[in-house]
């Protein structure tokens, strides 16, 4: 008989994550609780959670642990991604604030999704495990779904989720498929034994090189990269906005987070070269991605397409690989975030007629009536193109800049192209908002405390990293450092 | 300092401006003025101060900003940069008094608009970091896109979006090839700058990658020149935008193209520049003739002065490709007449326009007894622009001549034409809307210069003759940079090749003294 050891777990490691847990299983009890009518509270306890999670980040900053035999990492690299998706989710429950009620679907569901999706998108950045990463996806991807479909009486809202489910289950089919036969090659899902296996050989062996595209098959679904891209447009246009907010930057920095870490830690590019395959998506997934864009009216579609051609964008990072080539991927994650997040949140604080600013036209005649969020909004859509002095500047500029240095300078003249193909269609929105009269009733601005302070904070991340970027991206470029060695 | 205080004081005046009443239209306006003149004011010891024996860079700041990266905030400026500086900031004040009653809509947005060109216009100038300068060069892009957009005419825009697409697009692959010019200076030296005046020391290998950079960073300079046949954005943007945004773009931004083949084609590719300088040369040729034959059938006169700047900016870049020193103070000095002579001859069309609201040279004829002042301003400034001996245009087209005519003979003849072609479409434009009967009743009740008109065109005037009469108190400050930059293409050009490419222009003589 052996004697069953219990491993010591120290759970400081899962520390910004636990914290977000509880706060989700706190919610659950709150929400039966009265009062039963309004819901706010949960989102302010909700919020709080995501900043005590915020702080445990900073106070864990420096520690690199494991736990859990290996299945949890605690490192820079998941320590940076809590902070992008800390701030995604922070930002996110200040816009839902009002928001939901307005639209009539307030429920105590909604902030409690929102959490438990943060939870799982944390887990991703800090896997150590193909099964954690499993788990946290579908952690994620489940309260999504039905965030997706928060909108029940509307029949879009219905295709989002249904859609959204559908093609999630399946790539999660593929993903899983995909471990099993890695497992199947290599004898683990530990990340390291993966490693170990591929260094001794193992990637020759067709099992895993099957594995591998497969797994790459599932990744490609969450960061939605060309041709795995086909929800995008029609989930992105049915789940309320700030969902889709939620879906744009944080799913897709915990898609990134365990995509970058699987690729760097256990299949490392002279074993397997996955350079080409990746490559490939990139230039798929940017040019795509704008071209599509240039036709769309509806924003929300809109900057579907575009987060789309980001995903290619940040493709090149991973391409280009290195410290400066990962690193740049991680900062224009962060970079992302903020820009996104904050183009959304003035789609959602926009209502014309009643119903939200989504169309093109909407936003006609703005900058006349509404000149500082118009001002706000212009400046997202100028980082969203890469114009400086926006924080989109600075992060394309890494990006491309570690594709040339790698020599893939055609990757970066594609990039850089696709970029001017892009500024098409973001002026446009700045055609219609300067240059344009309204037709019919303008859109208003709908007085939110809380959604005008994401604004502000989505703002300043924005100016902040575009100015000022040094700082953060020495942190990202340290954060990816261990990965590499 | 001073470079700094004069770069971003009109920045500061746009956040002023930014915090005004948005009732108060007029207090916005003469916020935005007296931001633009305190800039010219604290641009002026530049000049006074500037040494014009010194070839460096003067005034210079360098302060780290992004030291990881080697990217540091450093300004400075020579004879090259000095006098675009000045005129920069001599021209934003005279724009804004032109625009006074002609902007009518969202006055406080274009005075906050104009002042943000202003300091990006003016960071183009001084910036020695690569990725300073591209900063300015890209976020000087969106003031113009708005100014052209919200201010302009019936298409403003389409032109605002094709101006920027264009220029994005070849500004974007500059930032490609700055990027490999890094990564090649730190691969060979062991050290990573964008750093300008360390850059310059460095003699990339001749071949084919050097010609891909220089074709990448000549393509965005091209469209902004912009040189045939990238020039396709330009009528559109000049006749779209409002009287104001013709000036600055064609005062102003036309001569960052020409600026940045000297500041950095020249220096930092010089074999390619020199290997290359023939098709420079046909293209710049093509530029004069062509530009000159569209303007003479255009209608349309504010189309026809469009057309003439790409007549005129192929000048620029035959004078200085040439590499002569009479060819580069010739581009120089004419990168400066131009600027002058086109704006006032685009703020000359736009009080007309303000008057008539139309632009249609058929709509005009025997303006002469009726505003007379404003002809004789309006004739001068014809004059100035076709190269008239006396007036600043002269100058700068003769020095270009004599560069062009020592590198070959066939250069100098073809380009001549250009004056002649010039003389004729816009005496040709001047005798139909002043000259002969009246035609159009309208033009009966038009008034003469106003007070505010004068102090317009009035200084910009007074510079033109003042170049054309005494060339030297302009040309004296570029030459030491000039001959500097010569120095520096042929001596690099030499070391790798030992002769193989051979410069077009050996000469060493200097001018007019």
């Amino acid at each position: 008989m052996t004697d069953l050891v219990f491993p010591v777990i120290d759970l400081r490691v899962i520390g910004p994550t636990l914290a977000l847990a509880v706060t989700g299983l706190v919610l659950l009890v709150l929400d039966i609780l009265p009062p039963r009518d309004r819901k706010d509270h949960l989102a302010l306890v909700a919020l709080a959670g995501v900043l005590v999670s915020l702080v445990l980040t900073l106070l864990l900053w420096g520690r690199d642990a494991r736990a859990f035999r290996g299945m949890v990492i605690l490192d820079g690299y998941a320590l940076f991604f809590n902070l992008v998706i800390g701030y995604a989710t922070g930002i996110v429950l200040l816009l839902s604030l009002d928001y939901v009620r307005r639209q009539s679907i307030e429920a105590g569901e909604f902030y409690i999704l929102v959490v438990f999706a943060a939870v799982g998108m944390m887990l991703m950045a800090s896997a150590g495990d193909l099964i954690m990463v499993f788990l946290g996806l579908e952690t994620m991807s489940i309260s999504l779904y039905v965030l997706a479909g928060f909108f029940r009486d509307r029949v879009e809202a219905g295709e989002a989720s249904m859609k959204y489910f559908l093609l999630g289950a399946f790539a999660s089919g593929f993903f899983l498929y995909g471990i099993a036969l890695i497992f199947g090659a290599t004898g683990s899902t530990n990340l390291d034994k993966i490693a170990n296996a591929v260094a001794a050989g193992a990637g020759r062996d067709p099992m895993l090189v099957i594995g591998f595209g497969l797994l790459l098959v599932g990744f490609g679904f969450k960061i939605s990269s060309v041709p795995f891209q086909l929800w995008a447009p029609d989930v992105y246009e049915g789940a309320p906005t700030s969902v889709t907010a939620l879906i744009a930057t944080g799913s897709k920095a915990a898609a990134f987070a365990a995509l970058l870490r699987v690729l760097l830690s256990s299949f490392r590019a002279p074993q397997i070269d996955w350079t080409m395959m990746i490559w490939v998506l990139a230039v798929l997934s940017m040019t795509f991605g704008n071209v599509v864009a240039i036709a769309q009216n509806n924003l929300k579609r809109m900057l579907a397409y575009s987060s789309i051609a980001h995903v290619g964008y940040m493709l090149v990072g991973i391409v280009a690989g290195g410290q400066l080539g990962s690193g740049a991927v991680l900062f224009y994650m962060l970079v992302y975030t903020f820009t996104t997040a904050g183009a959304f949140g003035v789609i959602l604080l926009l209502e014309r007629d009643g119903r939200e600013a989504v169309q093109l036209e909407d936003f006609g005649g703005l900058a006349a009536r509404q000149p500082l969020l118009a001002l706000v909004l212009t400046i997202f859509l100028l980082s969203l193109i890469g114009i400086p002095p926006t924080a989109g500047f600075v992060g394309k500029f890494y990006l491309f800049g570690s594709a040339v240095r790698a020599g893939y300078i055609w990757l970066a003249v594609i990039g850089v192209l696709n970029s001017a193909v892009a500024a098409y269609y973001y002026l446009r929105l700045i055609v219609y908002m300067y240059m344009r009269e309204p037709d019919g009733t303008p859109a208003v601005m709908v007085p939110s405390v809380a959604g005008s302070f994401a604004l502000v904070v989505a703002l300043w991340g924005v100016v902040q990293l575009g100015v000022m970027p040094a700082p953060l991206f020495d942190l990202a470029q340290a954060a990816v450092a261990p990965l590499l060695r | 300092m001073l470079l700094s205080l004069v770069t971003f004081v009109p920045a500061v005046g746009a956040v002023v401006v930014m915090l005004l009443p948005r009732s108060r239209e007029e207090l916005a306006k003469g916020a935005a003025l007296l931001a633009s003149v305190v800039t010219f004011l604290v641009s002026l010891p530049l000049w006074f101060r500037f040494d014009p024996k010194v070839a460096e860079y003067q005034f210079v700041e360098q302060r780290p900003w992004m030291p990881s990266l080697g990217i540091s905030y450093h300004l400075g400026i020579d004879g090259i940069s000095v006098l675009l500086v000045l005129l920069t900031t001599f021209l934003v004040p005279l724009v804004l008094l032109s625009a006074w009653y002609s902007i009518e809509s969202r006055v406080k947005e274009f005075a906050i608009t104009m002042l943000l060109l202003e300091t990006g216009m003016l960071g183009v100038f001084v910036a020695l970091d690569l990725f300073l300068f591209y900063i300015f060069w890209e976020a000087m892009l969106i003031p113009m896109y708005l100014i052209i957009g919200i201010w302009g005419g019936p298409r403003r825009v389409y032109a605002a979006v094709k101006f920027v697409i264009y220029t994005l697009a070849g500004s974007l692959l500059m930032l490609v090839a700055i990027l490999v010019l890094y990564f090649q200076y730190g691969a060979t030296t062991g050290t990573y700058t964008f750093d300008l005046p360390t850059l310059v020391q460095f003699v990339l290998p001749p071949g084919p990658m050097q010609t891909w950079l220089f074709l990448a960073f000549a393509l965005a300079f091209a469209i902004k020149v912009p040189m045939f046949p990238f020039h396709t954005w330009l009528p559109d943007a000049h006749t779209e935008a409002p009287t104001a945004g013709s000036v600055i773009l064609a005062g102003v931004l036309l001569k960052m193209g020409t600026y940045g083949f000297l500041r950095f084609c020249l220096p930092l590719f010089p074999h390619a520049s020199l290997a290359l300088a023939p098709w420079i040369f046909a293209l710049a040729i093509i530029g004069i003739i062509y530009g000159a034959w569209c303007a003479t059938v255009q209608p349309d006169i504010k189309k026809l002065v469009a057309y003439s700047s790409v007549s005129h900016l192929g000048f620029v870049m035959l004078g200085m490709f040439t590499l002569t020193p009479e060819g580069l103070v010739g581009g120089i000095i004419q990168m400066i007449n131009h600027g002058l002579s086109t704006s006032a001859l685009f703020l000359v069309v736009g009080m007309i326009y303000e008057r008539r609201h139309t632009r249609l040279i058929t709509e005009f004829g025997g303006l002469w007894k009726i505003v007379p002042a404003m002809s004789v301003i309006f004739l001068i400034v014809c004059l100035s622009s076709l190269g008239l001996p006396g007036l600043n245009g002269f100058v700068g087209e003769f020095l270009i001549l004599l560069g062009a005519f020592q590198v070959d003979k066939l250069l100098a003849v073809f380009a001549t034409t250009g004056i002649i072609f010039a003389a004729f479409y816009l005496l040709w434009m001047y005798q139909r809307v002043i000259f002969g009967t009246v035609t159009v009743e309208a033009n009966r009740r038009l008034t003469d210069l106003s007070p505010r008109e004068w102090a317009v065109i009035l200084p910009v005037v007074l510079f033109i003759i003042w170049i054309g009469v005494h060339p030297v108190t302009f040309t004296r400050s570029t030459e030491a940079s000039v001959e500097a930059l010569i120095q520096q293409v042929q001596t690099k050009a030499a070391v790798t090749t030992a002769g193989a490419t051979a410069g077009p222009a050996t000469s060493a003589r200097m001018i007019g003294q």
